[in-house]
């Protein structure tokens, strides 16, 4: 057993797991933030997607005793005083989603993507970037376009900004 | 129409709680003392169990009890059934073999759950699940579904000589046999259907509660229909009376035909609660979720076409044998019989038809209904034929299909099925339109002076939706009615909740319900809410499969609509001293038609529970239900159109386009019904160039998990051209169809036959993978 500390969603959180235990599992079992999804045990589906240190990772491929003192952001932290982020809103939007299991990590898979490519990116791009995220209910058809749309309104806000 | 009203592209309100991470799917439920479950799989394919010793697992940490099927046994926990009779020609009923839920004497497939143990953490019941000893003696073992039929093969089920369910047939076989004979062109194929897992993303999960202070049990569960759940589990299989148990089903992520059933798990972990005192969740992991998880498809055919000298068909004969697994899931026997078989004739006015289905055990997971159900089967079928026949005719694809278009509604087809309404030249004009057919041949030559091979398929699918008369249904064989039920509970203060039996799991029922309220009311969408899920707060249902939610459930919210606006209008017209037949209701307001007078709704709902100034007699308050029990099926019809590149190098195809031309009825909201045909169609696409289950020889599953069965990723994908036309379905209210499978029916052969055409060579299965497809390019036809 080992007593991890971290940062979460901006504020500082501890918690006693097995050695062993993954970091999704420490953020769904002993924080209660649900909102990361297990869609499979081989790190293929992508729904375990969170932000360690600013980067998109796959919490169920990390064991939670890796992430101690890093500063982690889950879906739940994404959304400010209850303002959708772009991507969320753009999710909405161009109807992204369906079932909504997979949708926390094709979000947080996103906001990455977008972050380092910024309004660059195009079709294939999102595609390709997709590369470690399932989606059985949308046909991506959906998911690429919302992607697209909060990458040009992401980047064009921050054009203005500069 | 309102802004919220049938017809608009109203973004959903239960996205929110999606995108924010605040949905509730039943892994995330907790409850105080909760324990957690694992199971005790089998991993032989077929063996009799000598023995099992848990005394090492029960002393590991944080074991709290492992319990076997003999214990089950003795608590009178019975055998999971199958809702569906078939009988075969000669008259005899399929042969049902006993299903435990935790096997006690034989194991039949890999995965088959033999105990439970229930532990602290999830980590500790694995632990202890691995420290099971069970004695197994292994048996031979078939799993290819025309050896299992052979004599001398292994034996799954004492009930089923050479493992044979049932062998029956529809159709005139006598009159089929003449026109084959008396044809002037007969087209021959032989057709495998590959089977598939369903893989919704969030893996099945159960949390079983016994509460023992009041005799009472409640179960979380992903399912798609939580009132069936709760009947099958106390009228059949005695886990506890129905008064006694509440069936929950929260958000659910995704079902697609395989969250319809019910599984061994959910029976088990209500009654592990039960004996060890203790609220047990269990939740699948994938590679569980892939050995036990009811597959679809698994058919191998033959098919016989005849023409006559105008190319109009004359005949269809069918022989199918459809590999039904290990044992009988819930609505297995109806999918490659009534929802197969049945549509056969497709969109032709075929004369005769005659289809013989066997089906058949083997060591292999339960089979069962996946989106389509039977519908991709008959559609793959019949549209490899008509293009392999349109090849051998010299016709264009379009052109022999035109040719053979049912024209006149209503159709009778000689498979049972009547068809109402549909226009099926408009829906290939459209794709064609929309998929630029005219200009194919300049792009295939352009691509050929790339070294590519371009080709072009076509589909023209029917389904049938909206499942279905209950009388017709039950003359067939089924074990219960399909109706739906809806209640509409107008609160003091004008807000409205709507209790369907309809469940959602990514269709966005609480979007599209609302926005039948809002239409009929004229209320904001925002004071409307959905309730549905819940056996203890929605009075009946039936669930959602098969397209039924909008043409059966949204037809019973229609009806108690009626309810309430006739009672409204009563108390209306009384508060303003008019004739109820003046009122009508627009805006939110109850008006007399024709002058300035009205009464705000919220008014007359709060008048409706004071009750102080009621028509004399007039119950108070204000809320009703309906039951609604479709007339027909729907029949949902459309063209898609696939274009194709095969690299010849490597054999890899890429979807350059994909045109999807459907007939849905009237439309509620268009942006979830085009997200619909998305899904469906990835689900197609993924079914003819990825997907496929694998057993070897001693059935061991090959593809268990996502590094070894092919979910189509974004990569794998084009963006999809979609349209609808709408000739509206005349037997229910709404006048919608079903749009919720039409793109997993349709697509297979589309793009088989769009990569048949590059290659040419007709001999192609499914999955085209590039191996397939290289070899079959270097053949030629």
């Amino acid at each position: 057993m080992a007593k991890i500390t971290m940062t979460v969603n901006g504020r500082q959180v501890s918690g006693v797991c097995d050695d062993r235990t993954l970091l999704v599992h420490f953020i769904r079992e002993n924080l209660g933030l649900t909102g990361t999804h297990v869609g499979c045990d081989t790190s293929q589906c992508g729904a375990c997607v969170v932000h360690m240190d600013g980067q998109s990772v796959k919490s169920c491929s990390i064991l939670a005793a890796q992430a101690a003192g890093s500063a982690i952001t889950t879906i739940e932290g994404l959304a400010q005083n209850g303002e959708l982020h772009p991507v969320q809103a753009a999710f909405k939007a161009h109807h992204g989603l369906q079932c909504g299991f997979c949708t926390p990590g094709m979000v947080m898979t996103a906001v990455d993507m977008i972050r380092r490519h910024g309004s660059a990116l195009d079709e294939a791009m999102v595609r390709a970037e997709l590369e470690g995220n399932i989606c059985r209910c949308t046909g991506y058809h959906n998911i690429v376009k919302a992607i697209l749309a909060a990458a040009h309104e992401m980047g064009g806000v921050r054009q203005a900004a500069e | 129409m309102g802004v919220d009203g049938i017809g608009a592209r109203v973004a959903r309100k239960e996205d929110r709680r999606f995108l924010t991470g605040k949905g509730r799917y039943t892994d995330d439920m907790s409850v105080p003392g909760m324990k957690y479950a694992a199971f005790v799989r089998s991993p032989h394919a077929h063996a009799t169990i000598a023995g099992i010793d848990a005394t090492a697992a029960r002393a590991m940490p944080g074991v709290i009890d492992v319990l076997d099927g003999r214990q089950l046994l003795a608590d009178g926990i019975g055998n999971l059934i199958c809702g569906w009779m078939i009988h075969s020609k000669d008259g005899s009923p399929m042969k049902m073999g006993a299903w435990r839920p935790l096997a006690d004497k034989t194991v039949r497939y890999v995965g088959d759950a033999v105990a439970i143990v229930v532990a602290d953490s999830v980590a500790e019941a694995r632990d202890a699940a691995e420290a099971v000893v069970v004695d197994y003696e292994p048996l031979p073992v078939v799993t290819d579904p025309v050896q299992a039929l052979a004599d001398g093969q292994p034996q799954l089920h004492p009930e089923a000589a050479n493992n044979l369910i049932f062998d029956w047939e529809l159709g005139d076989a006598a009159a089929v046999d003449r026109a084959l004979a008396a044809a002037a062109h007969v087209t021959e194929l032989k057709i495998f259907n590959n089977r598939l897992s369903p893989n919704p993303m969030e893996p099945r999960a159960t949390l079983g509660i016994y509460d023992a202070g009041d005799d009472h049990y409640t179960c979380y569960t992903t399912s798609q229909n939580p009132h069936l759940a709760r009947l099958v589990m106390s009228a059949f299989y005695n886990v506890a009376p129905e008064n006694k148990l509440r069936v929950i089903a929260p958000d659910v992520g995704g079902g697609f035909g395989s969250k319809i059933y019910i599984y061994p798990e959910e029976i088990v972990c209500l009654w592990a609660s039960k004996r060890t005192g203790v609220p047990v969740k269990w939740t699948s992991d994938r590679t569980e979720a892939f050995l036990t998880d009811a597959h679809g498809r698994d058919h191998v055919s033959t098919v016989k076409m005849a023409f006559d000298a105008g190319n109009g068909i004359t005949a269809l004969k069918v022989d199918t044998i459809a590999n039904l697994g290990a044992y009988m899931s819930l609505f297995s026997s109806c999918v490659p019989t009534y929802l197969y078989a049945t549509l056969l004739s497709g969109q032709y006015d075929i004369p005769a038809i005659h289809a013989n289905v066997r089906t058949v055990y083997t060591n292999t997971v339960p089979v069962d209904a996946y989106r389509g159900a039977g519908r991709p089967e008959a559609t793959y079928l019949l549209e490899r034929t008509m293009e392999t026949a349109a090849r051998e005719l010299g016709l264009s694809p379009a052109e022999l299909r035109r040719t053979n278009f049912v024209r006149s509604f209503p159709h009778q087809t000689p498979v049972i099925m009547n068809y109402d309404a549909g226009d099926y030249e408009a829906s290939l004009d459209a794709a064609m339109a929309a998929a630029d057919w005219s200009g194919f041949a300049a792009r295939k030559a352009e691509a050929e002076g790339r070294g590519m091979k371009r080709g072009i398929g076509m589909s023209c699918y029917i389904e049938a939706c909206g499942l279905a008369p209950s009388a017709a249904v039950g003359s067939l064989g089924a074990g219960v009615g399909l109706w739906e039920s809806a209640e509409v509970k107008v609160n003091m203060v004008g807000t409205i909740e709507v209790m369907t039996g309809s469940h959602s799991h990514g269709q966005g029922h609480e979007t599209t319900f609302a926005q039948l309220v809002a239409d009929r009311l004229g209320l904001p969408i925002d004071s409307i809410n959905i309730v549905h899920g819940d056996t203890d707060k929605v009075q009946m249902g039936m669930g959602t499969y098969g397209s039924r939610s909008g043409a059966v459930g949204m037809s019973a919210l229609a009806k108690a609509l009626d309810k309430v606006e006739a009672k409204a209008k009563k108390i209306a017209a009384h508060l303003m001293e008019a004739d109820e037949s003046d009122i009508v209701i627009e805006d939110g307001a109850l008006k007399v038609a024709g002058t300035d007078k009205s009464v705000p709704w919220f008014q007359m709902a709060l008048a409706a529970y004071t009750a102080h100034n009621l028509p004399p007699g007039l119950e108070p308050g204000l809320k009703e239900s309906a039951f609604y029990d479709p007339a027909n099926f729907t029949f949902p019809a459309g063209c898609y159109i696939c274009e194709v590149e095969v690299d010849p190098e490597t054999g890899r195809t890429t979807v350059i386009q994909f045109v999807a031309a459907d007939d849905f009825g009237n439309i509620i909201n268009p942006m979830i019904v085009e997200g619909q045909v998305h899904g469906g169609i990835a689900q197609g696409i993924g079914q003819a160039l990825l997907e496929e289950v694998r057993y070897d020889d001693s059935g061991q599953l090959l593809t268990a998990s996502y590094l070894d069965y092919a979910m189509p990723r974004a990569e794998d994908l084009p963006s999809f051209t979609v349209s609808t036309s709408n000739t509206p379905c005349p037997n229910n209210p709404l006048g919608v169809k079903g749009c919720g499978e039409a793109g997993a029916i349709g697509s297979p052969p589309a793009l088989i036959n769009a990569i048949t055409d590059a290659i040419g060579n007709n001999q192609l299965t499914m999955p085209a993978t590039a191996e397939k497809v290289w070899a079959a390019a270097q053949t030629g036809n």
